[in-house]
């Protein structure tokens, strides 16, 4: 998928992630704020270019500032910003690049 | 699997908490709290401009988070909304036990989500009849045609009242003394015996009142509803020390299942235990109060 636009998913609550995403220059450029960096940094590292794998995202400046989220909802909030970029609301390809 | 048939349409549902399905804090492990039910909510507890957003962390916490055999209800957008198709096809793939419909009026209403339902087991190789349903009823239109929606479908496994928007509805409110409910919450509990159905109170809102929330529960259980919708986790211990039999309970239910058993093997229909006159009639409440006790951790017994 492309990056079309600016967009953004999530809040800075506990146990949440804010993932905001920009059309990038020819890459997938990643910036990590993490409340828990020491110990699982390499941990959201992987699952959110995996996320980005799926979507077929290769070409992102992406921003995340994670407060403990689960794997779970780290998907979630890139998963959420990428479409919201594309302004697709409906016919999510569950159980496919959703996963 | 035919879905009248499902064996999760009886399973024991005392307690059935609403989440914010869109509150990473909330929905991570509500389990350790104990309910018999979660309801996750992608319908009022959701923003509009977040229903896309709460989906995705709908679908991902169905199939990621254990849920150590809690109950995981979706409760949907409404019909009349455009959300309502796409809540369900995340419902479904993400591996969601039951979807409850708000709003409900009709048998039509049931019928609109079961066909939806159907193709969302197919299309993300779900069981077939695995993904049952309940109804919730907010309107006196709804309560009104409560028999009609009980039958609607063999997945509809009960059916909720709603009383914020019914009393809002009969123009009436929320008093706390329970006077604004008792029409709906008859009509429907006969409404889902009749049916064969279960039948589920509505929330109590006032978290200052606990002595009213005990009452509350205590009428609903007199009454013969199979349990409560909850807000808040202080709220379980309560439901379920409610639904909880008594030690004496307990030993007469097992005393009349263990002489129902044994007297039919003998032809003998009728008879008495510790003084009460028994027959068959009695055989399903005696099971039942095993069940809960059972539940509570109060009977290890194999009737």
């Amino acid at each position: 998928m492309e990056i079309l636009k600016p967009a953004v998913a999530g809040t800075l609550e506990s146990s949440d992630c804010m993932v905001t995403v920009e059309p990038g220059q020819g890459k997938v450029n990643l910036d990590l704020d993490s409340s828990v960096m020491r110990q699982f940094g390499p941990q959201i590292k992987k699952v959110i270019a995996e996320t980005l794998a799926r979507l077929d995202v290769t070409d992102v400046n992406i921003r995340v500032v994670d407060k403990g989220a689960l794997d779970c909802t780290i998907k979630a909030r890139v998963e959420a910003a990428v479409y919201r970029s594309n302004d697709i609301r409906k016919d999510i390809p569950w159980g496919g690049a959703i996963k | 699997m035919n879905p009248a048939e499902n064996p999760n349409k009886k399973r024991l549902r005392r307690s059935m908490m609403f989440l914010n399905a869109q509150k990473p804090g909330l929905i991570k492990d509500p389990y350790v709290y104990g309910p018999d039910s979660i309801m996750l909510d992608l319908e009022d507890a959701v923003a509009v401009k977040e229903k896309d957003a709460a989906r995705f962390s709908l679908y991902h916490a169905l199939q990621e988070i254990d849920y150590r055999g809690v109950e995981r209800v979706v409760r949907i957008n409404g019909l009349d909304s455009d959300l309502w198709e796409e809540d369900i096809l995340c419902s479904v793939a993400g591996g969601c036990d039951s979807i409850r419909i708000p709003k409900t009026e009709t048998g039509e209403d049931v019928k609109k989500v079961e066909a939806v339902v159907e193709e969302a087991e197919k299309r993300f190789g779900r069981e077939p009849g695995s993904v049952l349903i309940m109804a919730a009823l907010e309107s006196a239109k709804g309560v009104l045609n409560a028999l009609e929606i009980c039958t609607a479908s063999p997945r509809l496994f009960g059916i909720a009242l709603s009383g914020g928007d019914y009393t809002k509805d009969l123009q009436t409110s929320i008093t706390g003394t329970g006077v604004e409910l008792m029409g709906a919450r008859q009509h429907m509990i006969i409404a889902a015996r009749a049916a064969g159905v279960q039948c589920f109170d509505t929330v109590w809102t006032n978290l200052n009142d606990m002595e009213g929330f005990r009452k509350d529960v205590e009428t609903i259980k007199m009454m013969g509803f199979d349990g409560k919708s909850i807000i808040n986790p202080r709220q379980i211990p309560i439901v379920h020390d409610i639904y909880t039999p008594s030690q004496k309970e307990i030993i007469f239910a097992e005393k009349v299942v263990r002489e129902i058993d044994e007297k039919s093997a003998q032809g003998i229909g009728v008879f008495t235990v510790d003084g009460k006159m028994i027959d068959i009639a009695f055989y399903d409440g005696a099971k039942r109060t095993l069940m809960l006790a059972r539940a509570a951790g109060k009977y290890k017994g194999d009737l």
